[in-house]
């Protein structure tokens, strides 16, 4: 019993370690040098394109040919999205979408297709 | 005397920044709630006492990475796999790291926790909503990192304990992170006038979904996409001085317009 504790124990510690690795690493590398030219250029440019491959990636379990084809995804994807560039209230296109696509799963709307 | 009053001062500006934090962080909120009880859940269905759902969710703090850990708890992996597979999965982060050396530059001492805690959510956020004015910027960071963090702790440590005793049909309520990060990507165009970066993610990410595995397609795209941002770089620096000058004015413009707070009123 207690040496499995410690085992848990011990594998958390790992990951824990492993993880803050990865968060760290960036700012261990360049914190006293200047980072490469290259780099700097396209710092500003991440953002954006992390947070589009983020919305891309919340797609990934989706199956794209088997009913519902991902229909219902898309369609709130494309509800917040127009909602926001409408109103441009985070909060509104955020919930709206969640309540819209919980609705669209829970009673299976798309079960037509 | 005079000392006290600015203190005073002082703590009403931040619970000022705390509630603002608070606003920013609500989507996060209701999207790790279901999400930390579906980890807690899973932990406790492969025979863990809540506790350890507790102390990954404090100690590891990465959503996918400790999903990605019960599996490999319920295969008996050894050490060394934890070790790849978590340093595989959370890859990713090492690329959000270098768009915040410089937003992360003079917080002071809260700087390891704010690295420590820079999930996929916090990131978003942290690069797209603006300090609120007059703020501190490490109070502000702080919070939201904090909160996100807390909202994790409390959504797996209810799934441990509840378990199945709870039957709520939370289905679909995890979309509210798509929702955000849709909202966020958005808020990204609005702010900057590059618009490369979006058809660069647009390509590597429709690319990774068809040729990798759900696992390994995030930091696939990644790697991918800031691949075809340095490449286009190149290109551009091959170019006349001309279109420096363009470049300059092309970087990204600093965000005017906080959209949570519109909901103030």
């Amino acid at each position: 019993m207690m040496t499995d504790a410690l085992q848990m124990l011990g594998t958390i510690a790992v990951i824990a370690l492993a993880t803050f690795a990865t968060r760290v690493l960036p700012f261990l590398c360049f914190n006293s040098r200047e980072p490469p030219a290259v780099l700097s250029t396209i710092e500003k440019n991440l953002p954006p394109m992390i947070l589009l491959l983020l919305v891309i990636y919340c797609l990934k379990d989706v199956e794209w040919l088997a009913a519902p084809y991902g229909i219902p995804e898309l369609f709130t994807i494309g509800v917040v999205a127009g909602l926001h560039f409408w109103k441009r209230n985070a909060m509104l296109s955020i919930f709206t979408g969640t309540g819209l696509y919980m609705a669209l799963v829970q009673f299976n709307v798309f079960s037509f297709v | 005397m005079k000392k006290r009053v600015k203190r005073h001062e002082k703590e009403e500006g931040n619970a000022d920044i705390f509630m603002s934090a608070l606003k920013t962080t609500v989507p996060v909120f209701l999207g790790y709630i279901p999400l930390g009880m579906a980890f807690g859940f899973l932990l406790d269905g492969a025979g863990y006492h809540w506790i350890y759902a507790f102390l990954m969710s404090l100690l590891i703090y990465a959503g996918s990475g400790q999903f990605l850990a019960v599996a490999l708890l319920a295969a008996g992996a050894g050490l060394s796999e934890f070790v790849i597979a978590t340093l595989l999965l959370n890859l990713r982060h090492a690329f959000y790291g270098l768009s915040l050396l410089e937003k992360f530059s003079g917080v002071g001492k809260i700087k390891p926790y704010l690295i420590f805690a820079l999930t996929d959510e916090t990131y978003a956020l942290l690069t797209t909503t603006e300090v609120p004015e007059g703020g501190s910027k490490a109070r502000f960071y702080f919070y939201v990192a904090a909160l996100d963090h807390l909202y994790w702790i409390i959504g797996s440590v209810l799934g441990a304990v509840l378990g199945s005793l709870l039957n709520l049909n939370l289905e679909g309520m995890s979309f509210v992170l798509t929702a955000l990060f849709v909202v966020l990507t958005i808020e990204q165009y609005f702010n900057s006038s590059v618009r490369f970066p979006f058809a660069a993610a647009v390509g590597a990410g429709v690319l990774s979904l068809v040729l990798f595995s759900p696992d390994n397609m995030l930091l696939m795209s990644i790697i991918m996409g800031t691949l075809i941002l340095m490449g286009r770089e190149k290109m551009m620096q091959g170019n006349t001085h001309v279109n420096k000058g363009i470049k300059a004015h092309a970087a990204v413009k600093p965000v005017e317009d906080i959209t949570w707070r519109k909901n103030d009123d």
